[in-house]
């Protein structure tokens, strides 16, 4: 068996789209089944079970889910509450809540209507990225489905009212920010909002809201069917469960894998993404959750494990759990260069410190990427990476930083090199210059 | 931040087609009474689709079937980067993805080869047929590196393959979207090493279950 994980464990057996993503199919593989029963328990019930699972937030940022829809008010009033599901993914590397959205439908849908009923919500709206349109029409028509089943809408028969529709954006990555979502959702530009007032205080059109990621929403019922104790007995004691995980760049075989959390860096390349290029010898950095995590080096790549805990020791993050592998014929600089333009290219200019200082350091990479560059510049651009960091309204600012200073951190020697050499080339140039005379 | 500004030749006058207006009305339904703005998203979109593109009339128009101000509209068209702003290619919309994963894995020769194929970026091809952009990541990492062509996701690709897909839109035809080396979905190339236990999909799991820890009916505590 490759992997940690039994095939009798995973909760997405139609990642890869090879059977029936409709209600029919769905509910072979066990989607729908005992929805009835789930939904009809308390909210306070619905809560304590996923607390007790351990589940956390799969977008990136990994907060409690129970402990987030707790937040929401206890008592139905006049405000209608709201679940809105961030289906906006648009980090580079991640790639896994597409799988769900169009091979796996179902399991969101469900998951929308127990969560409605844990955060006593009549209504779920999934924001979907707008670039997604082959994803967005099969959602639509499985939402349909649903429908038609009388599983979710008016008099289902889970016996709680729940509608679920889908919008979508526009092709801004700001907007997988819950705040600036929320923004977009409402017509307006996707600039994030201050915090407080948090969400589950005032949202969507001032309404309580939670929002939540696919990956997270999607695994609610089969965690609710087979149990708590079954989630958390996968992973670590603060990362718990099965997750989704990807692979891009330099391996063999990049694709997209459910695996129990806390499996190896190592174990994971070499099991599911068929190794490095090249043999485990040549691999030079992993970005592991996605580009706005900081990468860590191949010596680290040996012991680290992909947990909440473990990554961010290495001064990392599990984020989404989609890698970058990169070999060491790969440019990092230039890599990360290029992350600094999406960033740049991104952000939404509200904050001056995101607005300027993306484009700034994206500016600086460049240089950095031929050499032309002072070499107290570096220090500069580190200086400069934290001004920028922590100092806007929502995360872009830090994430437009983080890559950098993993850059820094691991592999400055390489920058510092690339600049002398620049400029012994140029004092060969000069020299000739001078000769010429 | 990018800059966008408006077309500088604009179209005298737009109007909705039946059936794009029947799909915008169909959007703003969704939400509650009074929030329609909501949908504005949804139905620039949609004028894109009739139109290939959103024109300063069009703005106007959408933000009259709103009921919202004018330059609100144009926030929107000019924020959000997916609104084309300028007419495209009568053929195809080429969008090479060029972020970091893709472009670890070849996105740079995708970009030459629309560069000597259709010209410089951001313009209409000269035939006309074609208008290509480098755009941000597209959430297609494992299979790197894509092009999104009108819509749709090509992914795996290679120059080669590419020039392919290109020349099959220039002669009017519309290719099969998805992986170009026959990989499903996102598996592995040469097959998936999970998911085969036949086990998972022979129905035994729609049999009737118990869910576990239910609450007893005195109301307990649960860990």
């Amino acid at each position: 068996m490759a992997g940690l994980l039994a095939d009798k464990d995973r909760i997405f057996t139609n990642i890869y789209g090879v059977h029936d993503w409709g209600l029919e199919g769905a509910r072979r593989r066990g989607a729908w089944n005992g929805t009835a029963d789930i939904v009809k328990q308390t909210p306070e019930w619905i809560c304590d079970q996923i607390k007790a699972s351990g589940l956390r937030g799969r977008g990136g940022a990994g907060f409690a889910t129970g402990l987030k829809w707790t937040f929401m008010p206890k008592q139905e009033s006049e405000r209608p509450h709201y679940l809105l599901v961030n289906a906006d993914e648009s980090e580079p590397g991640a790639c896994k809540d597409r799988e769900i959205l169009r091979n796996e439908p179902h399991l969101l849908i469900e998951g929308c209507l127990i969560a409605c009923k844990a955060m006593r919500s009549r209504q779920a709206y999934i924001y979907i990225r707008g670039e997604y349109v082959h994803e967005r029409e099969r959602l639509r028509a499985a939402i349909q489905q649903a429908y038609d089943a009388k599983l979710i809408g008016k008099d289902n028969i889970h016996g709680w009212d729940c509608d679920v529709a889908v919008t979508h954006g526009g092709g801004a990555y700001i907007c997988g920010d819950e705040t600036a979502l929320m923004e977009s959702f409402e017509g307006k530009k996707g600039q994030p909002r201050l915090k407080p007032p948090f969400p589950a205080g005032a949202g969507i059109y001032g309404c309580p809201t939670t929002v939540n990621n696919v990956e997270t929403i999607s695994v609610v019922g089969t965690i609710l069917r087979r149990g708590a104790d079954w989630f958390a007995g996968f992973g670590t004691e603060k990362s718990t469960g099965t997750k989704l995980f990807a692979a891009s760049g330099h391996v063999n075989t990049p694709c997209v894998v459910e695996e129990a959390v806390g499996i190896s860096v190592k174990q994971l390349i070499e099991d599911h993404f068929g190794g490095v290029r090249g043999g485990w010898s040549n691999l030079k950095a992993v970005i592991p959750g996605g580009i706005s995590v900081r990468m860590i080096p191949a010596a680290e790549c040996e012991e680290a494990v992909m947990t909440y805990e473990d990554l961010q020791a290495r001064g990392s993050g599990l984020g989404t759990g989609t890698m970058i592998v990169m070999d060491k014929d790969a440019d990092l600089v230039k890599a990360i260069a290029r992350a600094s333009y999406f960033y740049k290219h991104e952000s939404c200019g509200q904050c001056t410190p995101c607005r300027e200082g993306t484009g700034w350091m994206w500016r600086v990479m460049e240089r950095m990427v031929t050499g032309e560059a002072e070499m107290s510049e570096i220090d500069l651009l580190l200086d400069v990476a934290s001004q920028v960091e922590g100092h806007t309204i929502c995360g872009l600012g830090d994430a437009a930083a983080w890559p950098i200073q993993g850059l820094f951190r691991h592999f400055r020697h390489e920058v510092e090199e690339r600049i002398t050499n620049y400029r012994a080339r140029r004092g060969v140039y000069a020299g000739a210059a001078v000769a010429a005379e | 931040m990018s800059v966008r500004r408006l077309a500088a030749v604009q179209p005298e006058s737009f109007a909705f087609k039946p059936d794009t207006l029947k799909k915008a009305r169909r959007a703003m339904q969704d939400f509650p009474a009074g929030r329609q703005q909501s949908a504005v998203i949804q139905i620039l979109w949609l004028v894109q689709k009739q139109e290939g593109w959103v024109s300063e009339p069009a703005i106007r128009a959408v933000a009259e079937l709103l009921g919202m101000p004018v330059i609100r509209v144009l926030e929107i068209a000019t924020f959000y980067t997916m609104f084309m702003l300028e007419p495209v290619g009568t053929h195809a919309l080429v969008q090479v993805c060029g972020t970091t994963p893709c472009m670890l894995r070849g996105a740079g020769e995708l970009i030459a080869l629309c560069q000597s194929k259709l010209g410089p970026r951001d313009h209409r091809s000269a035939d006309g047929k074609f208008y290509w952009q480098e755009v941000e990541c597209m959430g297609a990492c494992s299979n790197a590196p894509m092009a999104a062509i009108n819509d749709y996701y090509y992914e795996d690709l290679t120059a080669e393959s590419l020039g392919k897909l290109l020349d099959d839109f220039a002669g009017g035809k519309t290719p099969k979207p998805g992986s170009a080396i026959g990989r499903q979905g996102s598996a592995p190339a040469g097959g998936q090493t999970t998911l085969t236990d036949p086990a998972l999909y022979d129905g035994s799991a729609a049999k009737k279950i118990k869910i576990p820890n239910l609450p007893t009916p005195a109301k307990k505590e649960k860990a």
